[in-house]
């Protein structure tokens, strides 16, 4: 990154680097969220829809898992990925698909465990309703889902958060690789070591700004779906 | 009914989405390699001179990992890099002698500087390293240690030995090892106005100076090799290594050798090219 340029200034010159940098940040956490949603969804329903022996410590451990440590699910994923690890012939370290794989680890148990909290709450809500139109688990689970889905964007929002704002799982797995793997968070990492702190400052206001926007288009959109279901 | 219809179009859609994000760009990595070196060429902006013009050349894209120099090599005995850059002799005889590298060439060296607050209060400014780290240590001067088995760590710690100074033993809370890079290191002690040991390269390049200067410098001692080594592809087949050789030779070649000269900071030269010059 040029440092001889302000945070300001490479933005309003729409540096190229910087735009590189700023959607492969979002290229990997959306694609990560969307990862943790197909997973951390139905998972979140199953298991508030659902009785069996254990329930309760799961869903303990569904809530404790949010707050993983991105620096110990970045190792994992690195030893795993690692030439020398059991899936080192996919050749995935160091690239961004193995930030998605860490980040999506990462957000899945937010989602999961907010999903189940919103879902059991509908449960309550429909459950004689639900039963009286005899519907089956799996209609139910669709049902619920469905019914949540204004809620579950705050899930789905929680959990691009985390992604976006982490850097102790990116920087492992993906090596911050300029022009390849470098995102919003591992750049700002490089410039305070670099010792460049007003620019490692301006970079973090853009990422903060950025995270602001996307909220606000989830925001613009549930209002808008929910003008539109009535 | 339409609802359900709906979540599951959905889903698909965002199935699609993710298997398109996770699969599209493998074929992108064709004409690259990875190199894991260390973090003084990455923050220095060594790289960011040299390997456009490699790039030029050759049309392979270098993808940097810098680590410390411990880290680095690790990262290449593992098969995570195609090719090492680092800086200390010994690490990487080792390294080729164990067979994880195929040979080590030397490229260019630069040197350690020590650095503290510009008022020297430990009174140790001058030519001679190793007296200045004998009385540090007597006065407790606040120092700050890399601790991340770098390069620079690993030749600070033969300089206390040098100085007849047993770290080990001997630090206490004027000795603080942080475990992080060179940028780090530079952060901490402009922050606690301590001294530091760092290479020239990221000493220029590093912008939060604060009350730091150049205490000693132009010691022999204080002399900083680098060299460069091809991932043994008899160890690791995914081992790129005619684009890695590629790199290699270019880096020793006298074309790569007046690139590395050319690089400057303020008229300032960083890295002096040395592939040549036997026994380097």
């Amino acid at each position: 990154m040029p440092s001889d340029l302000t945070a300001v200034q490479l933005v309003l010159s729409a540096d190229p680097e910087l735009m590189g940098i700023v959607s492969l940040s979002l290229t990997v956490s959306l694609a990560a969220v969307a990862c943790a949603a197909l997973i951390g969804i139905p998972l979140g329903a199953l298991i508030a829809l659902t009785r069996f022996p254990g329930r309760e410590a799961c869903i303990v451990v569904l809530n404790a898992l949010m707050g993983l440590p991105p620096v110990v699910v970045g190792l994992a994923v690195y030893l795993l990925l690692s030439r020398s690890g059991p899936l080192g012939s996919w050749g995935l370290l160091f690239t961004p698909q193995a930030m998605v794989i860490a980040q999506a680890i990462l957000v899945t148990p937010i989602i999961a465990a907010l999903a189940r909290q919103t879902i059991e709450d509908l449960w309550v809500e429909y459950r004689e309703e639900l039963a009286a139109m005899n519907v089956g688990p799996l209609g139910r689970i669709a049902t619920l889902i469905w019914d949540g889905r204004f809620s579950l964007t705050t899930a789905l929002l929680a959990g691009f958060g985390r992604a976006a704002a982490e850097v102790g799982a990116v920087i492992i797995v993906g090596g911050n690789i300029d022009g390849f793997t470098r995102t919003m968070t591992t750049a700002i990492a490089l410039e305070t070591s670099k010792g460049d702190l007003p620019l490692a400052i301006g970079l973090g206001i853009v990422l903060i700004a950025i995270v602001i926007v996307v909220n606000a288009l989830a925001w613009g959109a549930r209002r808008a779906g929910e003008r539109f279901s009535g | 009914m339409k609802n359900r219809m709906n979540t599951r179009r959905s889903l698909i859609a965002l199935a699609a989405l993710a298997t398109f994000t996770l699969t599209s760009p493998v074929s992108a990595q064709d004409k690259s390699i990875v190199v894991s070196s260390t973090t003084s060429t990455q923050d220095s902006g060594l790289f960011g001179h040299i390997l456009p013009l490699f790039k030029a050349k050759t049309g392979i894209d270098v993808k940097v990992v810098s680590q410390g120099t411990g880290q680095a090599l690790d990262t290449g005995r593992r098969g995570d890099a195609d090719v090492v850059f680092v800086h200390a002799k010994p690490q990487e005889e080792k390294f080729v002698a164990d067979g994880f590298g195929v040979k080590r060439f030397p490229v260019m060296y630069n040197d350690f500087v020590l650095i503290g607050p510009k008022n020297d209060p430990a009174g140790v400014k001058g030519r001679d390293i190793v007296a200045a780290l004998k009385t540090i240590k007597e006065k407790s001067a606040p120092f700050i240690s890399r601790g991340d088995r770098s390069g620079t760590h690993a030749a600070e710690l033969n300089l206390w030995k040098i100085a007849a100074v047993d770290i080990a033993k001997d630090k206490g809370a004027w000795y603080k090892e942080i475990g992080q890079g060179m940028g780090a290191a530079l952060n901490t002690a402009s922050a606690s106005n301590a001294y530091v040991l760092a290479d020239r390269g990221t000493w220029l390049s590093f912008k939060n100076r604060g009350d730091l200067a150049i205490i000693v410098e132009g010691d022999n001692r204080l002399f900083n090799q680098y060299g460069v080594i091809l991932v043994n592809p008899a160890k690791h087949p995914t081992v790129k290594k005619d684009f890695g050789q590629a790199f290699i030779d270019w880096l020793v070649s006298a074309e790569g050798q007046k690139a590395i000269t050319d690089y400057k900071i303020g008229g300032q030269q960083l890295f002096f090219a040395n592939a040549t010059v036997p026994g380097a």
